[in-house]
């Protein structure tokens, strides 16, 4: 226990520091967000209607761009030999690091959402709304992604293979998650369904994710 | 210690890589006290073998058994692996370098500034490691073998980048470790600056 929770301390120091890369998925997030409104014009009623989309997809790239240094980094500086030699479980130590990674590339997203929602003429009820499913999702993200960043370490393929293996993956999450957020602004009823199978993704991913992620990391030790 | 002298043994050890065969029909033992200096030719597989008894490559035949040790744990959950690779955070400190490790190998609450001590980081702790030259980053490594207490030394060629005194350092490391019943695999070129028995591998008939 004191080791995950030593690793889980390291991994969210290392991020945070000079170098680390924890903004490089918020300010992406900023940025797509930011831009639209001047690509699609001056159309309230468009950006209304096309905001949550646009959250989503945003949040979804930002988060597909840190992913592949999740186990690159580590493997590449020695720390994946040694924490495979060390008496913790792997799977423990990958959800360890997808956990880590959530905590400093994916809730800033959740936190800029309400900010950005401004953006995309979202009013508040919505925002929380869009907020409450990236909430619900971007867990989900985070651990099919971390199968494809694992594979990408054990096969030495770098982050083509990804973008390939994970983007499939991330599909459902994107249409439920849009389909979640856009109920909340359109009508209400419908939002409980979608969200609920969101967060059925994000547990099947919580079991599933570090099982095969490190499954994949022994097979690819060399 | 109460318990029977370790020996780390290896039997018909076959190891492939990339499709290529490194060595086959190996067998070794190391015992307590006693270092075992594996010597041989650029890819002659001394990497491979450190790194098969380290469980970071699955043997292709033949196995590897520590007797001596903890019976409900692997050799390599007892083992250290100093390999060329240093596992440092160039944004963490020496220290916190050092801490890190010291939790996610062990968990014991050994005295890390004795270890800084004893490879002569003591004064620049709190430095970040991305400042460290590579005899410091070396030395910052062999530090993590003292911070964490496991019976078994895999050393990958523990000198390269220590200055003559870091040398010096490594062999009273190693003495002091062969002396509290430790079992040292080491693979090198130069010379330890301790007695070793020698196992070559790669030997070509020529």
């Amino acid at each position: 226990m004191t080791a995950l929770l030593a690793l889980l301390r390291r991994d969210i120091q290392v991020a945070l520091r000079v170098g680390g890369g924890a903004l490089i998925g918020v300010l992406f997030f900023l940025i797509v967000v930011v831009l639209m409104p001047f690509a699609v014009g001056p159309d309230l009623a468009l950006l209304k209607k096309l905001g949550p989309a646009i959250l989503w997809l945003g949040a979804l790239l930002a988060s597909l761009l840190t992913l592949d240094r999740l186990f690159a980094a580590d493997h590449d500086d020695g720390s994946l030999d040694l924490l495979t030699m060390s008496r913790t479980p792997l799977e423990l130590i990958c959800l360890t690091k997808a956990i880590a990674h959530w905590l400093v590339a994916g809730l800033p997203l959740i936190v800029a959402t309400p900010i950005l929602g401004l953006l995309l003429n979202l009013d508040g009820d919505a925002t929380v709304a869009v907020a409450l499913t990236l909430l619900a999702g971007t867990p989900a993200l985070t651990f099919t992604g971390m199968i494809g960043a694992a594979l990408a370490v054990a096969l030495r393929r770098g982050g083509l293979l990804l973008a390939v293996l994970v983007l499939p993956l991330s599909i459902p999450v994107l249409i439920f998650g849009v389909a979640a957020s856009n109920a909340a602004v359109l009508e209400p009823a419908g939002f409980g369904a979608p969200l609920s199978i969101l967060c059925a993704l994000s547990l099947a991913g919580l079991v599933i994710g570090p099982l095969a992620a490190a499954a994949s990391l022994r097979h690819g030790l060399d | 210690m109460g318990r029977a002298a370790m020996r780390l043994t290896g039997s018909q050890l076959r190891c492939v890589r990339g499709g290529r065969e490194i060595f086959a029909g190996l067998d070794f033992t190391a015992d307590a006290g006693e270092p075992l200096a594996v010597v041989g030719a650029n890819g002659a597989g001394k990497t491979s073998l450190l790194r098969l008894i380290a469980g970071l490559i699955a043997p292709a035949g033949g196995s590897v058994t520590f007797a001596g040790g903890e019976d409900d744990l692997s050799p390599a959950e007892q083992a250290h692996y100093l390999g060329h690779r240093d596992a440092l955070k160039s944004a963490l400190s020496v220290m916190e370098n050092l801490t890190f490790w010291r939790a996610a190998l062990g968990g014991e609450a050994t005295d890390l500034d004795a270890a800084l001590n004893a490879v002569g980081l003591d004064h620049i702790a709190q430095l970040p490691a991305a400042y460290l030259s590579a005899g410091q980053r070396r030395r910052l490594s062999i530090a993590r073998l003292l911070a964490v207490k496991r019976p078994i030394w895999l050393l990958d060629e523990p000198t390269s980048s220590l200055d003559a005194n870091g040398q010096a350092m490594m062999a009273d490391l190693m003495r002091a470790h062969l002396s509290r019943g430790g079992v040292i695999v080491a693979a090198t070129h130069l010379p330890l600056g301790i007695a070793a028995r020698e196992l070559r591998i790669g030997e070509r008939v020529s």
